[in-house]
C-alpha cells in the first residue's frame, strides 16, 4: 500500500488494472456490462462477423428502454403485443436474439423487472460499489451514485467489453463538488444538479471524473444521489462518484443480484476501506452552499442554461462572452421565450414525470404529493412514466397511480418514453414540456420541442398550474 | 479500419460551440441495426434551415469539418461518428471535443484534431474558399496560406488510425494477462463473478426505497 492519500477514483481505478503501458494508458477491467438495444446490434453484429465469442457473459445484462411504447404492451396471455414501429420493432428483436445467441442475461420486455437500464442496474443490486460499470449510454454515470466506476461507451467499444471484459483507458482528472449546508424546503436532488451544472458549464467536467462529497450528499437517500451522479454527463464529466456508505449498504442489502452470506460481509469489508483518504488531492475543487440553492429549472437549451424558479429569463445581451450571446439568442428563440419574462409565467402544455433521473420511486413519491387533491390544468397533457415495472408495482401498492390517474396525469408502462424522442411519446412541434428528464437540447423530446428540465414535484405543480410554478407555493397547503 | 495518414480537402468552416451528438444525428436515426447510411440524417435539424453550410455545394463531400468547443457533447451515440464518417469527413477540428466523442471518433478513422480557438478561428476563415490539411505524420494542420498548426495525439491512437488496426484484435492477444487478473479477481473480490443471474431471481421488494 502506498502511503499518499488517494481519493475514491484512485482506488478504484488501482483494482482495476490489467497492465499499465507506457504511455500511461491502461486495460481496466470492467465488472459490469449492461446492454440496451440502441447501442448494442452493430457490436453483436461485429462479434459475429470476426467469429469472436463473449468472454463473460455472467458479467453482462441486457434490457430494452429506449424504443418500448408506454402503452400497455402484453395481450390477457402476457405476451408482447406487435410494436407497431418496424425500425423499434426489427431493434428489440435483434436485441433478443443477440443475447440468446451470445449466452447473456435478458430482461424482456414482458418482465416485471424491465425498465430503464440506469433504473435497473441498481434496483437488482447489479450495480456495486467498487465496481467498473459501462454501458452504451452516457447516462451510465448515474451508478456512481453507489460508489461504482460507471461511464458510457460508444459502440465500438460495447463490442471491445463484450469480447474482452476490458476497456483500453486513459486515467482522467479529478473534480470534488462539495456541497454544504442542508437543503431548504422544496429543494431537491434535481435542484442540486441543476444548479451544479450551471455553476461548471455544460463542459466543466470534460476530462474529469467528478466526487460529489459534503453534508447534502451525505444526507441524501440513494435515489437522491442517483439523480446527480445522473447528470454528471451534463456537467460534461464522464462518470460521477458518491463514496459508499451505510445508505449505501442498506440499499444494497438483500437486492436479488447483491452478493449475500459470506461474500456480503467480504464485499462490505472491503467497500468500506473506498472512501477518498484525509487529505486526498483532487485535481479541481467546486464548492456549493446549499441554501443558494432554490428549486430550479432550465430556460434554455443547454443544462448549464439554469435559473431559479422565481427568476426571469436571462437577457443573452448582458453575457459576456460573444459565442454565449450567439446561442443564448438562438436558445432563445426556439424556446419561444423573451428575455425579462419572469418564469413563473411561463404556460406550458406537457408534463413529462420520468427519465432515468427521476423515475425511481421516491420522485414519484414526491410528484404525487403535490398531485394529491388537485386536477391537472386544462390543456395540459401530463404523463408519468415509471422507471421500472417493480417502480410501477411499488407505487401501485402504495396507491400512487390513483392519486395521478384522480388527478388526470397519465400512469404508463415503464421505458424511456419522453425523454428522446425515439419511441412513440413526443412532444409535438413549437409545444412546451415541462420534464423531469436531462436533456433540453434542441429536438431531443421530438422535433421542434421546448423542454424545461425541472424536479418531479416542480413537474408536479407545473401540471396543475399550467404554466413553470414555484413548487413551495403548492407545498403544505391544498387549494 | 482504413488507414489514414493525410486529410487533405474542402472543408466545413463551421465554428459552433457545443455541438451535441443529437444534432450531429438525431434520436431517430438510431433505429437502424447497422453502421453504414447514416449521413442522409446528420445534421438534419441544421440543414432544415436555409443556407445551411452542409447543404452549400461548395463544401459538398468535404472531409474535414472545423467546430468549436465541446463538439460531440451529449449522449454516447456512435452513430454520430458513423454518420460523420458516411458523409465522408475523416477529421474534426475543434478547440476541444466531449471524451466520449473523441473515443467514438478514433474507432471509426476520424481524426480529431485539438487546436487553439485563434488558430480555429483562422482555419474557420481559410477554409470558406481554400483547402485544409490535416497530417498525422507530421501531425500539422496546414494551409495552401503560411498557416502551420501543430496538434497532439495519443501514441497509441495515432498508431490505430495510421495502420487501421483493430483494437479488440491487440487487446485479446492480451489474454493471459486478462486471465491472471480474473484469478486474482476471483480470490479477492469473489461477489464480482458470483453474481446471481436474471433466470429466477426473486425480485419481491427490489423496487422498495
Ligand atoms: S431515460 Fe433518457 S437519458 Fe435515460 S437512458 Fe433513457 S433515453 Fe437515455
Amino acid at each position: 500500500m502506498s502511503s499518499r492519500p488517494q481519493t475514491l477514483y484512485e482506488k478504484i481505478w488501482a483494482a482495476h488494472v490489467v497492465e499499465r503501458r507506457d504511455d500511461g494508458t491502461c486495460l481496466i477491467y470492467i465488472d459490469r456490462h449492461l446492454v440496451h438495444e440502441v447501442t448494442s446490434p452493430q457490436a453483436f453484429e461485429g462479434l459475429r462477423v470476426a467469429g469472436r465469442r463473449v468472454r463473460r457473459p455472467e458479467l453482462t445484462l441486457a434490457v430494452p428502454d429506449h424504443n418500448l411504447p408506454t402503452t400497455p404492451r402484453v395481450d390477457a396471455a402476457g405476451r408482447l403485443l406487435p410494436i407497431a414501429d418496424k425500425e423499434s420493432a426489427a431493434q428489440l428483436d435483434a436485441l433478443r436474439r443477440n443475447t440468446a445467441e451470445f449466452g447473456v442475461d435478458y430482461i424482456d420486455a414482458t418482465a416485471a423487472e424491465q425498465g430503464i437500464v440506469h433504473v435497473v442496474g441498481p434496483e437488482l443490486g447489479f450495480t456495486l460499489p467498487g465496481t467498473t460499470l459501462v454501458c452504451g449510454d452516457s447516462h451510465t454515470s448515474a451508478h456512481g451514485a453507489l460508489g461504482a466506476l460507471a461511464f458510457g461507451i460508444g459502440t465500438s467499444e460495447v463490442e471491445h467489453v463484450l469480447a474482452t471484459q476490458t476497456l483500453l483507458l486513459s486515467p482522467s482528472k479529478t473534480m470534488e463538488i462539495r456541497v454544504d449546508g442542508a437543503l431548504g424546503f422544496g429543494v431537491s436532488a434535481k435542484d442540486v444538479i441543476l444548479a451544479i451544472i450551471g455553476k461548471i458549464g455544460a463542459a466543466g467536467g470534460t476530462g474529469y471524473v467528478v466526487e460529489y462529497t459534503g453534508e447534502v450528499i451525505r444526507n441524501l437517500s440513494v435515489e437522491g444521489r442517483l439523480t446527480i451522479a445522473n447528470m454528471s454527463i451534463e456537467g460534461g464529466a464522464r462518470a460521477g462518484l458518491v463514496a459508499p456508505d451505510e445508505t449505501t449498504f442498506d440499499y444494497i442489502k438483500g437486492r436479488p443480484m447483491a452478493p449475500a452470506g459470506a461474500d456480503w460481509d467480504r464485499a462490505v469489508a472491503w467497500w468500506r476501506t473506498l472512501p477518498s483518504d484525509p487529505g486526498a488531492k483532487y485535481d479541481r475543487t467546486v464548492m456549493l452552499d446549499a441554501s443558494d440553492i432554490a428549486p430550479s429549472l432550465t430556460w434554455g437549451t443547454s443544462p448549464e442554461d439554469v435559473v431559479p424558479i422565481t427568476g426571469a429569463v436571462p437577457d443573452p445581451d448582458s453575457f459576456a462572452d460573444p459565442a454565449k450571446r450567439a446561442a443564448g439568442w438562438k436558445s432563445l428563440d426556439y424556446m419561444g421565450l423573451t428575455p425579462g419574462t419572469r418564469m413563473q409565467d411561463v404556460d406550458i402544455g406537457h408534463v413529462f414525470i420520468g427519465s432515468c433521473t427521476n423515475s425511481r420511486i421516491e420522485d414519484l413519491r414526491a410528484a404525487a404529493s403535490v398531485a394529491d387533491g388537485r386536477r391537472v390544468a386544462d390543456g395540459v397533457r401530463a404523463m408519468v412514466v415509471p422507471g421500472s415495472g417493480l417502480v410501477k408495482r411499488q407505487a401501485e401498492a402504495e396507491g400512487l397511480d390513483r392519486i395521478f390517474t384522480n388527478a388526470g396525469f397519465e400512469w404508463r408502462e415503464p421505458g424511456c418514453s419522453m425523454c428522446l424522442a425515439m419511441n412513440p411519446d413526443k412532444v409535438p412541434p413549437g409545444e412546451r414540456c415541462a420534464s423531469t428528464s436531462n436533456r433540453n437540447f434542441v429536438g431531443r423530446q421530438g422535433p421542434g420541442a421546448r423542454t424545461h428540465l425541472l424536479s418531479p414535484a416542480m413537474a408536479a405543480a407545473a401540471a396543475v398550474t399550467g404554466r413553470l410554478a414555484d413548487v413551495r407555493d403548492l407545498m403544505g397547503a391544498k387549494s | 479500419m482504413q488507414p489514414v495518414t493525410v486529410v487533405t480537402g474542402t472543408a466545413y468552416p463551421w465554428g459552433a460551440k457545443n455541438v451535441d451528438t443529437d444534432v450531429i444525428i438525431p434520436a431517430h436515426w438510431l433505429k437502424t441495426i447497422s453502421r453504414t447510411g447514416l449521413g442522409r440524417g446528420a445534421f438534419e435539424t441544421v440543414r432544415a434551415q436555409p443556407d445551411n453550410i452542409f447543404d452549400n455545394p461548395r463544401y459538398a463531400g468535404s472531409p474535414v469539418l472545423i467546430a468549436g468547443d465541446n463538439f460531440g457533447c451529449g449522449s454516447s451515440r456512435e452513430h454520430a461518428a458513423w454518420a460523420l464518417a458516411d458523409m465522408g469527413v475523416r477529421a474534426v477540428i475543434a478547440p476541444s471535443f466531449s471524451d466520449i466523442f473523441s473515443g467514438n471518433a478514433f474507432k471509426n478513422g476520424i481524426v480529431p484534431v485539438v487546436l487553439p480557438q485563434d488558430a480555429v478561428d483562422r482555419l474557420v476563415e481559410v477554409a470558406k474558399d481554400q483547402p485544409v490539411t490535416v497530417d498525422l505524420e507530421t501531425m500539422t494542420v496546414t494551409t495552401p496560406f503560411q498557416d502551420r498548426f501543430p496538434f497532439e495525439l495519443d501514441s497509441f491512437r495515432r498508431q490505430c488510425l495510421m495502420e487501421g488496426l483493430d483494437e479488440i484484435g491487440l487487446t485479446l492477444a492480451r489474454d493471459t494477462a486478462i486471465s491472471k487478473f480474473e484469478g486474482a479477481m476471483a480470490e479477492h473480490r469473489p461477489w464480482i463473478e458470483e453474481r446471481r443471474g436474471y433466470e429466477g431471481v426473486v425480485v419481491e421488494g427490489a423496487g422498495r426505497t
